[in-house]
């Protein structure tokens, strides 16, 4: 095999210059004309409520209001996995921020004016703000019709409670595990939920023309998802995915919060109400807080017994997730995590629940990590806490439990092809993990900590990706995908696949941003499944681009197909030296013959890729029998950070994390994901919490008081780290990378933080404010 | 509701704009005047999408009003690549600085205005002047990185 050129090697990002020079183009840069009309939202005031009446006679009369709507407007529900939400809400509101009415006005200034004068009035109801008190007390029912709502197969609701969806899994003999522990430890974690904090907040404009046809220009990882959603849920009004048309151009940001969809649903309701007008909705900061997606919070009860030499022989989870009141995506995340849940180690005797429950704070949903990052803090806390307990180096300990390829999952099906070990050993020598530090500031001390993490894309089993390929007169190409660039690199990555086949450098390859009308499908961008489901796609239209161009030489020329080569944009013969054909000398033109005629035409390539292997069904009562995940992802992330002991604040000084993604198919932004990850990871360990009041309302929706770092918050130095296991059904080996960096941030925060000052938190945030009051109080836990 | 013309020279072209009172320069520069790069990100003047050079000063556009830079000199992102692709940017596209690329008209905008003050800043200089302008993907090292290639030593003002 040919070494590899262009996978491998850091070619630099092809959409940067746009970025720099201020010609990206992102929703709200679009000129929509004089007709563009401005949406304003009622916000439901209470966390839980029946509403009892709507009048907006006084917004309708209103001069510049061109439409107002309610729920009686759409009686529809929509929904990813679960349809449990309507587009505005119905007879009921169930958290503070829900949209209750809309109006779309000529300028956004009468559009407020008018909202203003909607009149709602509401009969309170006992709002539920804990996962927990809806748990045990099911009296109070956020959704009394659950049993009734329609789901995937892989979900199962309970009925006549707040138990959105329960995921078990029971393998081995858990009390047989227990005994033959040495020790056996027992504890809570708790995680508070996060906001993504997109520097972009979601914006959508919407437009349904006079022939019936609807155009959403979105800030989304999901434009065919969006599209999928849109048509089914307005498919009582007559429309249908033709007539449904999503454009995704540039986006601010995504981490999650801009998959499926959220908001931009009521842009599309309001052009509904204003056939003709392009609609605008574009959240405020505020609303960016509280009415897209958060990060879940879980409450984590964990027991786990190791033997002497450090073999895990039971583990017993409980995960309680407080999901929101709508879980039409959140569910999923509760799934995906939950069937993952022991972390990237091999244990005989398992015993996990992961409970989706409904709550009446915000919705919640898929966030970068997708569960891990939560369910994780408390695993790689706990084991940590064990290792100490049987005087085992923890990094060691990781590493004999580590899941190896072909050992059998929780649910069943084997690992994949990985290195846990490597990724650990590594991390933990770039750290001189077991060496103690001593700050030369008798006011600080060091500590370091370890985490090792994994990650599989949380997918149905039948999520495609698709690719067309199309050649320019020039020999350049135009690839057209409908996987989103968020920042992660994928236009970049998706280049340097059709390069490395085709031989046409990175710089002469434009690859479309994602418009449901030209591009091909894909699923949607999350999961960091991309550079995988999407990189396989290319991979096969380039292939399938390279074997049209050896059809033609053999049907022009009467070549042997196994002498052909590309090179440098050229068509070579190795038995014929002398024989060299540009591709711009045929690709669009064809090939002149001696009588005067073409052979040939246009070369255009289309490539498609589905995980055939992939199945969701199983035993529901232990999950075992399936294949849910295509593969995962392992890595591993370390720590060395300073504490000063006065005000308790916490400074990195080094950072390494390893991830075994198969194939770096661009090494420096992989190194950049690294880089990135961390510091969101970081944020989310030590100050970022989303604080409500006790009536539901968020407190701190803005950057004033959720604050998110700065430059001035990042670690003095990070090491990133590459395995590179080859995937066997990647492209090129490649597995994808995206979330996992952000995986292992908090419990190594944790962890180091417990080295430092033998003090155990047992939740995030670890703020500073909390080291300085335990550090005062002489504690040695913090619940 | 009144409105008042007032005049500015926007990225170096004399520009003459209806407002009123209460129009914010972002809504100004943004949906009047065609400058799209800077961006909302807040509307409270806390992440710096929206930074744009009034008199040389970065500002926050989304917490100034437009009657404010009447008879002023007004610079955006697009104003910085008039003459070519300046050794700050092209800086950037050499080492894929930015990801999802929207804090990037802000942190160009407060970058050029750091280099024209301290040509050859220090790390902490860099830290300290971009502290302003979030950015949730990058982690901030490439950006740093990024401007201090072409911070010029020997050039201290």
């Amino acid at each position: 095999m040919d070494p590899l050129q262009v996978v491998g090697a850091s070619p630099p990002r092809i959409d940067e210059l746009e970025k720099v020079t201020g010609a990206a183009q992102y929703v709200d840069d679009i000129e929509f004309g004089p007709n563009l009309l401005h949406v304003e939202v009622v916000e439901s005031p209470h966390a839980h409520a029946l509403i009892k009446r709507i009048d907006t006679s006084a917004a309708e009369a209103l001069p510049g209001v061109v439409a107002v709507a309610t729920g009686k407007d759409f009686p529809y529900k929509f929904g990813l996995y679960m349809k449990d939400r309507y587009i505005f809400a119905q007879d009921r509101v169930r958290f503070i921020g829900e949209q209750v009415a809309a109006v779309a006005a000529r300028c956004p200034k009468v559009a407020r004016r008018a909202a203003k004068l909607i009149v709602v009035e509401y009969e309170p109801l006992p709002a539920i703000l804990d996962q927990m008190q809806a748990f045990a007390e099911p009296d109070e029912l956020i959704h009394p019709d659950l049993g009734a709502y329609s789901h995937v197969p892989w979900f199962y609701p309970q009925a006549e409670t707040n138990i959105a969806h329960w995921r078990k899994i029971r393998k081995g003999e858990l009390d047989k595990g227990f005994a033959e522990a040495d020790v056996v430890l027992e504890d809570t974690y708790r995680v508070s939920r996060v906001s993504h904090c997109c520097m972009e907040p979601h914006i959508a404009v919407a437009q349904v023309d006079h022939a019936g046809r609807m155009t959403v220009w979105a800030s989304s990882q999901s434009p065919f998802t969006q599209r999928n959603i849109f048509a089914e849920a307005f498919a009582p009004l007559g429309f249908s995915h033709k007539n449904v048309r999503c454009v995704t151009p540039y986006i601010g940001g995504g981490f999650g919060g801009k998959a499926g969809v959220t908001m931009e649903i009521i842009a599309a309701a309001m052009a509904i109400k204003a056939p003709g007008f392009p609609v605008k909705v574009r959240w405020r900061r505020d609303q960016e807080f509280y009415n897209t997606y958060q990060r879940q919070a879980v409450v984590t009860k964990l027991k786990i017994g190791v033997k002497k030499d450090g073999a895990i022989t039971a583990f017993e989870m409980a995960n309680y997730w407080d999901a929101g009141p709508y879980v039409e995506y959140g569910a999923n995340v509760v799934n995906s995590s939950g069937l993952s849940a022991t972390g990237p180690y091999s244990i005989p005797n398992i015993k996990i629940d992961s409970y989706c429950i409904y709550t009446n704070l915000p919705a919640a949903g898929p966030y970068r990590g997708f569960g891990y990052s939560e369910m994780l803090f408390g695993v790689e806390s706990h084991l940590e806490r064990l290792a100490k307990m049987i005087g085992m180096d923890s990094a060691a300990l990781r590493m004999k439990n580590g899941i190896k390829t072909g050992q059998p999952l929780s649910y069943g099906a084997g690992m994949n092809e990985s290195d846990i070990q490597q990724c650990i050993d590594r991390v933990a020598k770039a750290i001189d993990f077991g060496t103690k530090e001593v700050s030369p500031d008798p006011n600080k001390v060091i500590g370091k900590g370890i985490a090792s993490c994994w990650k599989g894309p949380a997918m149905p089993p039948n999520a495609s990706s698709s690719a067309f390929l199309k050649f320019n007169e020039d020999g350049s190409l135009n690839l057209l995908i409908s996987g989103m660039d968020m920042g992660q690199g994928l236009l970049t990555v998706m280049a340097q696949v059709a390069s490395e086949v085709l031989t046409v450098p990175v710089d002469q390859i434009r690859v479309e941003m994602p418009d449901t009308d030209r591009n091909p499908y894909e699923w949607q961008t999350v999961a960091s499944h991309v550079t995988w489901g999407c990189g396989n796609a290319v991979l096969k239209a380039a292939t399938d681009a390279k074997e049209q161009i050896y059809t033609l030489m053999e049907r022009a020329f009467g070549h042997r197909r196994e002498d052909l080569y590309l090179e440098n944009q050229t068509v070579k013969n190795r038995t014929l030296p002398d024989f060299a054909l540009p591709f711009a000398d045929f690709v669009i033109t064809g090939v002149i013959l001696e009588d005067g005629t073409f052979r040939g035409g246009p070369i255009q390539a289309s490539g498609m890729f589905m995980p055939e292997f992939m199945s969701t069904k199983c035993d529901p009562e232990t999950s075992q029998g399936g294949h849910p995940n295509p593969h995962y992802t392992v890595g591993a992330g370390g720590v060395v950070i300073e504490i000063d002991k006065e005000t308790g604040k916490i400074r990195v000084l080094k950072v390494a994390e390893g991830f075994d993604c198969g194939k770096a198919i661009n090494p420096e932004l992989v190194r950049h994901q690294i880089i990135g990850g961390f510091l969101q990871g970081l944020a989310t360990a030590i100050y970022e919490d989303m604080r409500f009041d006790d009536q539901g309302r968020q407190l701190n929706p803005n950057f004033t008081d959720y604050k998110i770092p700065t430059s001035l918050d990042i670690p003095d130095e990070i090491i990133p780290i590459i395995v590179e296991t080859a995937q066997s059904d990647g492209p090129f080996g490649a597995r994808g990378v995206g979330e996992h960096t952000m995986i292992p941030v908090a419990p190594a925060i944790a962890n180091a933080v417990e080295d430092a000052l033998g003090i155990r938190f047992k939740s995030i945030p670890i703020t500073a404010e909390k080291i300085a009051m335990a550090l005062k109080n002489g504690l040695t836990e913090v619940e | 509701m009144k409105k008042i013309t007032i005049t500015l020279r926007l990225n170096g072209e004399l520009r003459e704009v209806d407002v009123e009172g209460s129009d914010l320069l972002l809504d100004v520069l943004r949906d009047k005047l065609g400058a799209k790069g800077p961006k909302y990100g807040c509307g409270s003047g806390d992440c710096g999408t929206c930074t744009v050079l009034v008199e040389g000063q970065s500002v926050r556009a989304c917490i100034v009003l437009a009657a404010e830079v009447d008879g002023q000199e007004v610079v955006t992102v697009e104003g910085l690549a008039r003459e070519g692709i300046p050794a700050l940017q092209a800086s950037f596209v050499a080492r894929s600085a930015f990801q999802c690329g929207y804090c990037a008209p802000g942190v160009m905008i407060t970058a050029t205005e750091l280099l024209r003050r301290t040509p050859n800043p220090c790390r902490e200089e860099v830290q300290e002047a971009i502290a302003g302008n979030l950015c949730r993907c990058t982690g901030y090292d490439p950006i740093i990185e990024a401007i201090m290639a072409v911070a010029r030593p020997n050039e201290e003002v």
